[in-house]
């Protein structure tokens, strides 16, 4: 066996059942293994496709995630799919092709250090230049990409490596000096946290994407459900809570809802579980829950009192620490709901007062109500999949989320082009669910190649395309703070996208009237095959609410009532 | 600022310094100095490291972040220990004939030593702690100092513990 069959070998003892690729030089050898071998792989038409197909792919099914790629512009093209998965936590294995090892180190042809250039953005790297541990490190690197903290894990494999013969045996476990992939938490910290409930009268539950990780949204529902404790989400949060529940007040941040940022502002207790205290979450920090005793659970020591500092730290993994914590608040108080009657009647009375709103003047369609449309025709257990910016604060407020693990976005390095590879890489993995994913005219075309992918491999996707003719986010910053001069943001542009989706092979309908909307956003879910539905939007809508940057989550620019 | 000394074991791998030196740089910590070598164990390095913080929460961000590296086995605040210090300098300054007996004489009261020494220079060696090496590099300057080369603090705990099991 030679170290590519090696890999494919270990792939299969990993249970990978999809990679996603490009090949090149210094794959070749590992290209030959997957046609020897017949390993399913997916060839998307760019190295950032490949990357955030697998992120994809991972975010759904909870699996890590892998791809292929080749040495030098092939790897780097992974750098961006590589960080995006880095900031939100996601599992990923990326198997890169390296020169040869005699070649390494003279900039020969095709090489750059990956070890080096990914460092920053990996939870874990590795340079492979001997074959014999080809085996140990794959199984470290799907162990390492899975345990704990999730993250993406390079491994650089020199090109010698796939040709040369090893005697292949799997290891059965992994012996890592420094890493055990346990975290099972501090019994105190548990302990002092519930304590700290006791004299609550106003907490607030902000929950992130470690709950979506860890698959702990079941845990959280019904806690909130015996104790009626209200709930506020991060982006990556969104779908632990459903939309509709009524102890959930929304996003909290920047675009989050009035009420649930006020609601952060006057709790005396904050639990955060599995959240990072994002500067787009909490504002100014030093001005963030002034009022709360702080709360932090999460399996990542590091995050403890980076942005903010608590006073209940619970470190280790939420599947652990969690529903032993429920068990003990739900022992202090026979009568939770009850007893927090006034602050939930005061927050229900303020969601009332403060809805999230929108208003569309005659003859325009608003992405917001395409999104609620949109929302409301789906089905149940669709994947909702954003790319970044307007379109995707609209979708996190407009949507009505009902499941966890079912909202695909890049929340925390927020890269444009992200959503379609990423919808491609969640179809390919759970293929009876309906996958629909919300982008812009500009995000859309950063990576628009990925719609070959998607129609020559026959994967359905529903790409609702807003597209309001400009760079919409950075356009609102520029009419909010920058004396609307719109410097480089206006699409002005001969660009068809009905026919590009044409070419690629995708059908493609556009939409300008609101009378029009209902039907179209029908057909395009009953169509077969992937759709591309442009829906032409005004440039000028603003997301709102909003928190300026620097200012604390109680200053809110609020919706058109205002 | 208050500095620390973190003894850092991590495993004797390729890349293993990139990693460290890359989490420093990209979470603009404040390194005074790092050291590394071998171990009593054939695979373990120990990094040295000396880091300047503001407050015990920003270096327990430092630990905690540099903990997240999978190739570290471990990490030990030495100065929570009263450890002992120790830092190596070799000076190179001009000793022409006629100053040449006053250096000796500063060489003598830092119980320095010289190692090497010609016509125009002599090169000057000292272990201690850092106060004691800024001393003597300070006293030196009215001699014309031509090169410095410091190692950068290492320490060990006093008594029988290693740190791999403190």
């Amino acid at each position: 066996m030679n170290g590519a069959e090696a890999i494919i070998e270990s792939l299969k003892r990993e249970k990978v059942d999809l990679v996603f690729g490009y090949p090149g030089g210094a794959v070749l050898t590992l290209y030959d293994a997957v046609y020897k071998m017949k390993f399913p792989h997916i060839l998307t038409r760019h190295e950032q496709g490949a990357v955030h197909a697998a992120d994809g792919y991972a975010r759904i099914t909870g699996k890590v995630g892998v791809c292929f790629a080749t040495s030098g512009p092939g790897a780097t093209n992974l750098i961006t799919g590589i960080a995006t998965a880095y900031m939100d936590s996601i599992p990923l294995v990326c198997i890169t092709g390296q020169v040869g090892t005699s070649l390494i180190g003279k900039d020969s042809f095709q090489e750059a250090d990956m070890s080096g250039i990914t460092t920053p953005i990996t939870k874990h790297n590795y340079l492979v230049k001997r074959v014999e541990d080809l085996p140990r490190v794959l199984k470290e690197a799907f162990f390492i990409a899975s345990t704990g903290r999730p993250g993406p894990v390079v491994i650089d494999v020199a090109k010698d490596v796939f040709a040369a013969e090893l005697e292949y045996e799997y290891p059965e476990s992994v012996e890592l000096k420094g890493y055990t992939g346990l975290f099972l938490g501090d019994s105190d910290e548990i302990e002092a946290a519930s304590q700290a409930m006791q004299m609550s009268r106003k907490p607030v539950i902000f929950v992130g994407g470690g709950v979506v990780l860890a698959d702990m949204a079941d845990e959280i529902r019904s806690f909130v459900k015996k104790t009626g404790i209200p709930v506020v989400s991060s982006l990556m949060g969104m779908g632990v809570m459903p939309s509709k529940d009524g102890c959930y007040l929304g996003m909290v941040g920047m675009h989050g809802t009035y009420t649930a940022n006020m609601a952060v502002m006057q709790s005396d207790l904050l639990i955060g579980i599995g959240v990072r205290f994002d500067d787009r979450v909490t504002g100014i920090v030093e001005q963030f829950a002034p009022k709360a005793k702080k709360i932090h659970f999460d399996v990542d020591a590091a995050e403890i009192n980076k942005n903010v500092v608590v006073d209940y730290r619970v470190c280790g993994d939420i599947r652990r620490t969690l529903p032993i914590f429920c068990k003990k608040v739900l022992r202090i108080k026979q009568d939770w709901r009850s007893h927090l009657l006034p602050w939930r009647a005061y927050l229900d009375k303020m969601k009332e007062r403060y809805p999230l709103t929108y208003d569309a003047k005659d003859g325009e369609i608003l992405a917001q109500h395409v999104i609620e449309m949109v929302s409301d025709y789906a089905k149940d257990d669709a994947i909702i999949v954003t790319d970044v910016g307007q379109h995707q604060m609209w979708t996190a407020q407009f949507y009505n989320f009902r499941h966890s693990r079912s909202f695909l976005t890049s929340g925390g390095l927020g890269t444009m082009g992200y959503g379609l590879p990423a919808a491609i890489g969640a179809k390919l993995a759970q293929p009876h669910r309906q996958v629909i994913l919300f982008t812009g005219d500009g995000s859309l075309m950063m990576n628009c190649q990925e719609l070959a992918t998607a129609a020559d491999n026959d994967i359905e996707v529903k790409i609702v395309l807003l597209n309001n003719g400009v760079l919409g986010m950075v356009s609102q910053w520029q009419r909010m703070f920058y004396g609307e001069r719109y410097s480089q943001s206006q699409l002005k542009t001969k660009l068809d996208f009905i026919k590009l989706a044409d070419a690629m092979g995708v059908k493609g309908m556009r939409v300008t009237e609101e009378d029009e909307l209902d039907t179209a956003i029908h057909r395009m879910l009953a169509t077969e095959g992937t759709v591309l539905l442009e829906v032409v939007v005004p440039p000028k809508e603003n997301v709102l609410p909003m928190v300026a940057a620097g200012k604390p989550l109680n200053e809110m620019v609020l919706g058109a009532e205002e | 600022m208050k500095k620390y000394l973190l003894a850092l074991l991590v495993d004797n791998r390729p890349g293993v310094l990139t990693h460290v030196s890359g989490l420093i740089s990209r979470r603009a910590f404040n390194i005074e100095s790092i050291a590394a070598g071998y171990t009593e164990e054939e695979d373990v390095t120990r990094i040295n490291i000396v880091v300047s913080v503001n407050n015990e929460l920003e270096l327990d961000q430092v630990v905690n972040q540099l903990n997240k590296l999978i190739d570290i086995i471990k990490i030990v605040n030495l100065t929570k220990f009263d450890p002992i210090q120790r830092e190596l300098v070799m000076i190179k300054v001009k000793a022409s004939p006629a100053t040449r007996t006053d250096i000796m004489n500063i060489v003598e009261i830092f119980r320095a030593k010289i190692v090497d020494i010609n016509r125009e220079t002599m090169v000057i060696e000292l272990t201690g702690e850092q106060s004691k090496i800024d001393a003597l590099c300070n006293v030196l300057k009215d001699h014309e100092i031509i090169e410095i080369a410091r190692t950068g603090a290492i320490a060990l705990s006093r008594g029988p513990i290693p740190a791999k099991r403190l």
